[in-house]
């Protein structure tokens, strides 16, 4: 038989198509979203695409997004919103109006608000309206504000801010089109997701070489040209190695470090002293340098000098001072840097790492690019060219959850930076309004001064403090805020700690709260440290019998984990069916030659009693009456809801959340007044807008007088001064210097060690905590997300899901042998904390002194609208339940929190286990399912576009 | 028994670059929503939110680690129906509803007379056809299409869905019975090959296999250093010790 049939190839993919911003990760993608009738008359999603012309996707969408479909259409969506009838946990709610939700809230808040504000923790996770539940929490007044930077990336982001004014991912990104070497830490498949992958098939197609630093070998370490399986927790190591290379071989950028870092400044060296350590500065406050060309001292911030990078000089007040470049080669060409003491360490040979550095050294110096474009420099001097060192980095999760990630993180930077490849043609390029000041002058706000009932906050929460002036501490010295930020404990906290809150306000260490409110974070399940501990915190009961946390606020679109521990839902809608707002003055989404933000807008009603959370807020601002949500008159300032907020919000007068389309006429960028059709711009756009920046501003940033006057114009900066690089940071000895006895704020005894050593003005490496405070426990544990579920939950997304459904611990072939186990055996994973039992599979391309699994695939019984015998709740398991929030007792029997000692960054990654086999099946901890009474039946099969196919009725 | 065309005009098909593939799985599930209410509506999914989920998906992809002469390392291999000159899939269906196009060389199903036999299932060697239990028909890659000349949607993105999302780049589609396209020349330069070539099926589309990792290492002559003596240190700050002006 032959015969092609006659089929329809020209159909129509839907009715309509509507353009928003994905909301799978942290991405932000531009989507096209295709919506079609079915025979009931009802609009349902039928495909949802990249949209070609978005900054971010170019067109592209990841498996996740591309999925999108199932997880609007999830069984698992919260549906009204509900009061909790049962105990904790127990999953009994009652649904309730909105009218009465708000209520109940408001009469919470508003109580704490007249009383004690600090009594509230608002804290929200994966959010992408920080601007603005940041203002809230400013205007209400309470300390205890942050989202979830904490755990996440706040090593990264301070390391980079303190260094050179920009970071990883959202501030920056490697020039893809030019770069020609390329390095990649600790990114497994995430962070970020279609642009890395969009930019290494660039790197790949050009033939430019990729070197992946990870101890894992899948994703993008798989198809790295060069894979460097380092042990855990010691890329500082690694890198403060190749740094040695460079120096020992005198392959540095000297002319870049002269102009653009600090290199030449001069560092007081005066023992014992207040100032030692700090820079000498001049009668105005300038830092000095030696000046050759005058053969006298001058200014560290001028041109036309030619300040010398080596020598110890006398000051004029008798005091010696040394460069920053002499101490950091001093520092780094010690023998405890040399390849050959590294290799065992690190586990990379003293080989591969003299010929990565010289690689490195190779294509930054004899491959330069020249391109031929004109700038001028911040002095005002004219360039004919730029010059560029094409050898790029990008670093994340590896780097960031340790707890010596500020200062690894720090070094990756001062190595691009010594190969004067920052912000240059091939290199390291900032993303607009980076690159701020190093530090940015942001400073932390909520020191106990600033707590008054029913008063706002005087600024915003979070920041960079410059030294210990800038902490938030009450009178006694003590932590102003419930995760201990800003406090001796985490002095340059920027992201807050929201990984401490729960188990702090169950404790009542720093001090007890009334209401916790969080939006977005799965704080019961994986997003919490300890979760057997975490859960105990939340259930805890006081003497008389009422729960230590007295009243839970919880908003989130799924029934998630943690829903069953709240009193209060308040559900959120999808993606789909909400208006977002992505802000310049929170994440930006900008290009490094295009400025830009974007909205979500609803392209599909909701079918439920849900609300956008950021609408629920806007309105709970109103019900408070809190400053800045009322109008004088006490009627509400933006009475059209989140939109309403979107368009006519100004931070600074013409400043608001979003750039374009500003000014009556909607002819202004960037500043301009309120304009009503904004949104409706944006909708026409694609949800977006970009502001082209010019080709002779789009390199150099730090010191390019073209961009820095145009940064001031569009109010994207702050000061015309250029950015001068921190290769040593002043703010770190600053703290030290408190530590040392010096100065009006002083830290605890116990405090002294931890802060003397860890605030060190140049980066070194440390071994992380848990492993120099725990024994036996010789394998390191982390794990990594896949990339389908990167910064999502997959777990009720039907296709998802039937990629992975379960994970396995991936272990070394070696260890199998070692402990005699084989694929799918299972065994019990020990960590200081606890243990969980879990089935393995072997690998070669693993550091053989770790394992590793898939994150957040192991759910809880009766969550996410999963059945009981789910593989992700019978198999799937967590290595949360092992991280401790808590480091074991170290000198003085004070536990600190698991973190980075100078960020307050969550640890994650230093877990150290042990490894035994197991005699029976099945994952253990196995928790008491979670209650799910008012849930309606999974179905059993999706037939999902066979309505499109049945004829019209 | 089906009969296969005599010739196509074109072959349509695939490229895939398992140089560039991280395995994302994003031409997955972009083919499982084009198609799941496109020509082969709906790719139904057993136990959606239970304890074994199993739906149809025409596109898959396997990770997994090598270790031979060529490659050593984790592959990231993408598979779905390879539109084979000479598939045995078509000639041992029974009905005709497994049919290959003359016109661009595409391998489809008929749903309307497919018996849901498994015949050509079980003839496949490469496991590309894909069982719909609910419908009770077989389902494969229908290289889009009903996107591909669909004068509904732009020019540029006539294309499978899997090769739109793609973020990578790893995925090609166009003509490979033309020597000239962008394709074919691709699959010349990178020595492209087939898919277990010895069973002799012709598969249309192709893979494109890691490129060598020494070609991308840079070449650095070894260059004498300077005599001078002293540390490491004394000679950095004597090298640094020149003129730098700002």
């Amino acid at each position: 038989m032959t015969g092609s049939p006659e089929i329809e190839t020209s159909a129509p993919v839907g009715d309509e198509m509507k353009q928003t911003t994905c909301y799978m990760c942290a991405c932000r993608c531009g989507i096209n979203v295709h919506l079609k009738t079915g025979p009931d008359g009802k609009q349902v999603v039928r495909y949802i695409e990249g949209n070609r012309n978005h900054p971010v996707n170019k067109g592209v969408l990841c498996g996740k997004g591309s999925a999108g479909i199932m997880q609007h259409y999830s069984p698992a969506r919260l549906r009204a919103p509900m009061k909790r009838v049962g105990p904790r946990g127990s999953g009994q709610f009652e649904e309730i109006s909105w009218d009465e939700a708000l209520e109940i809230a408001t009469g919470w808040l508003g109580k704490v608000r007249k009383t004690d504000p600090k009594k509230l923790a608002f804290f929200t996770g994966r959010d992408q309206s920080q601007s603005l539940t940041g203002f809230w929490a400013m205007k209400y007044g309470t300390p205890n504000f942050a989202a979830h930077g904490g755990f996440c990336s706040v090593n990264m982001a301070a390391g980079g801010l303190y260094t050179f004014g920009g970071a990883f991912w959202e501030f920056g990104d490697p020039d893809w089109d030019l770069t020609k070497y390329f390095m990649l830490f600790g990114v497994a498949e995430d962070h970020a997701s279609n642009p890395i992958k969009i930019g290494i098939g660039k790197l790949k197609k050009r033939g430019a070489k990729v070197v992946s630093v990870n101890p894992v070998r899948t994703g993008y370490n798989a198809v790295a040209d060069e894979w460097v399986g380092i042990r855990p927790g010691t890329d500082g190591l690694f890198v403060g190695a190749l740094i040695h290379e460079l120096f020992r071989t005198q392959q540095i950028d000297l002319d870049y470090l002269v102009r653009y870092t600090n290199a030449p400044w001069l560092v007081i060296k005066d023992p014992g002293a207040a100032d030692d350590g700090l820079f000498a500065r001049d009668g105005d406050g300038n830092p000095m340098v030696w000046d050759e060309a005058a053969g006298a001292f001058g200014n560290g911030k001028a041109a036309e000098i030619r300040p010398a990078l080596t020598g110890t000089r006398e000051l004029p007040d008798g005091c010696t001072a040394r460069p920053v470049f002499e101490l950091m080669a001093e520092r780094y060409l010690g023998d405890n840097y040399a390849p050959e003491a590294v290799a065992e360490r690190t586990g990379v040979p003293t080989e591969q790492i003299r010929q990565i550095a010289a690689e490195l050294a190779h294509v930054a110096f004899k491959e330069e690019i020249v391109l031929d474009r004109p700038w001028t420099d911040w002095a005002g001097r004219k360039h004919d060219k730029m010059i560029g060192r094409p050898v790029s980095m990008h670093a994340m999760r590896g780097i960031s959850a340790h707890s010596n990630g500020f200062q690894t993180c720090r070094m990756i930077h001062i190595l691009q930076i010594l190969l004067g490849s920052i912000d240059t043609p091939g290199g390291f390029r900032y993303k607009p309004p980076y690159p701020k000041q190093t530090p940015p002058n942001l400073l932390p706000h909520g020191a106990a001064g600033d707590i008054k009932p029913e008063l706002p906050l005087g600024g915003p929460h979070l920041g960079f403090p410059h030294g210990p002036e800038h902490l938030l501490l009450d009178g006694e010295g003590q932590p102003n805020r419930l995760d201990k930020g800003f406090s001796w404990d985490a002095p340059i906290s920027a992201h807050g700690l929201m990984h401490m809150v729960i188990n702090n306000a169950a404790t009542k260490d720093p001090y007890g709260i009334d209401v916790l409110f969080m939006y977005m974070a799965n704080m019961a399940w994986n997003s919490s440290m300890n979760v057997p501990g975490t859960l105990d915190a939340l259930t805890a009961k006081d003497d008389n019998g009422d729960y230590v946390i007295p009243k839970i606020i919880y908003s989130d679109a799924y029934y998630s984990e943690t829903v069953p521990f709240a009193d209060l839902i308040l559900p959120d809608t999808t993606y789909l069916e909400r208006y977002d707002c992505i802000s310049l003055l929170d994440r930006p989404i900008s290009e490094p030659e295009l400025v830009a933000d974007g909205i979500r807008h609803p392209v599909v009603k909701p079918d439920r009693d849900v609300r956008g959370f950021q609408e629920v807020l806007i309105d709970l601002g109103a019900r408070l009456k809190l400053p800045g949500f009322v109008k004088e008159d006490g009627s509400p300032m933006y009475p059209g809801g989140y939109p309403d907020y979107i368009t006519n919000h100004e931070r600074k007068p013409g400043i608001g959340p979003l750039a374009g389309w500003r000014g009556e006429d909607g002819d202004k960028s960037c500043v301009g007044a309120p304009n009503s059709d904004q949104i409706d711009r944006y909708i026409e756009n694609g949800a977006f807008f970009g502001l082209h920046l010019d080709p002779s501003h789009a390199y150099f940033r730090f010191a390019n007088r073209g961009y820095l006057d145009w940064g001031i114009e569009k109010g994207i900066r702050l000061s015309p001064e250029p950015t001068i690089m921190q290769l040593y940071s002043e703010p770190m000895q600053k703290f030290r210097l408190a530590a040392l006895g010096h100065g009006e704020r002083q830290p605890p005894d116990r405090a002294r060690d931890r802060i003397k050593t860890h605030f060190d003005p140049l980066p070194f490496w440390y071994a992380p905590f848990e492993e120099q405070l725990t024994t036996g426990f010789p394998l390191h544990a982390i794990t990594q997300r896949p990339m389908h579920m990167y910064h999502s939950w997959g777990s009720q997304n039907a296709w998802l899901r039937q990629i992975t459904a379960q994970n396995r611990l991936y272990v070394h072939t070696s260890v199998g042998v070692e402990i005699g186990v084989q694929d799918d055996d299972w065994v019990w994973l020990t960590s200081h904390i606890g243990r969980v039992k879990c089935q393995i599979r072997l690998m070669e391309g693993v550091n053989r002194h770790t394992v590793w699994t898939w994150n957040a695939i192991g759910k809880r019984r009766g969550a996410w609208g999963l059945s009981h015998d789910a593989p992700e709740v019978k198999e799937g398991f967590l290595l949360n339940h092992l991280i401790s929030e808590l480091l074991p007792k170290g000198g003085g029997g004070y536990r600190y929190s698991n973190s980075d000692p100078l960020t307050g960054q969550a640890a994650w990654f230093d877990l150290r286990v042990k490894i035994e086999k197991a005699e029976s099946a099945g994952t253990s901890p196995l928790f008491e399912p979670l209650g799910e009474d008012a849930w309606p039946e999974r179905p059993e099969t999706l037939a999902f576009g066979r309505q499109w196919k049945e004829p019209a009725e | 028994m089906t009969t296969l065309p005599e010739k196509t005009d074109k072959s349509l098909g695939l490229v895939i670059d398992l140089d560039i593939c991280v395995g994302c799985h994003a031409c997955v599930t972009s083919c499982k929503e084009w198609n799941t209410g496109g020509y082969s509506a709906p790719l139904t999914d057993q136990e959606p939110y239970g304890a074994d989920p199993h739906g149809a998906f025409l596109n898959r992809v396997h990770s997994y680690e090598v270790d031979n002469d060529h490659w050593k390392g984790t592959v990231h291999f993408p598979r779905s129906c390879l539109h084979c000159e000479t598939p045995d899939c078509v000639t041992v269906c029974p009905t005709g509803a497994s049919y290959k196009r003359e016109e661009d060389g595409i391998v489809l199903v008929n749903p309307d007379t497919c018996i849901g036999c498994k015949l050509c299932s079980w003839a496949c060697p490469y496991g590309a056809r894909e069982y719909d239990y609910d419908e009770g028909v077989m389902k494969k890659c229908t290289l889009c299409v009903d996107r591909i000349y669909n004068e509904t949607i732009p020019e540029e993105d006539r294309v499978p869905a899997c090769v739109k999302a793609c973020p990578t780049g790893a995925r090609a589609f166009g003509d490979l019975a033309d020597p000239n396209s962008a394709v074919s020349q691709n699959v010349a330069a990178r020595d492209g090959f087939n898919l277990l070539d010895e069973f002799g099926y012709k598969p249309v589309n192709k893979y494109l296999p890691p490129r060598k990792a020494s070609d991308r290492t840079p070449q650095i002559a070894a260059e004498p250093q300077a005599e001078t003596t002293g540390s490491a240190l004394e000679k950095l700050f004597a090298w640094a010790d020149r003129a730098l002006s700002r």
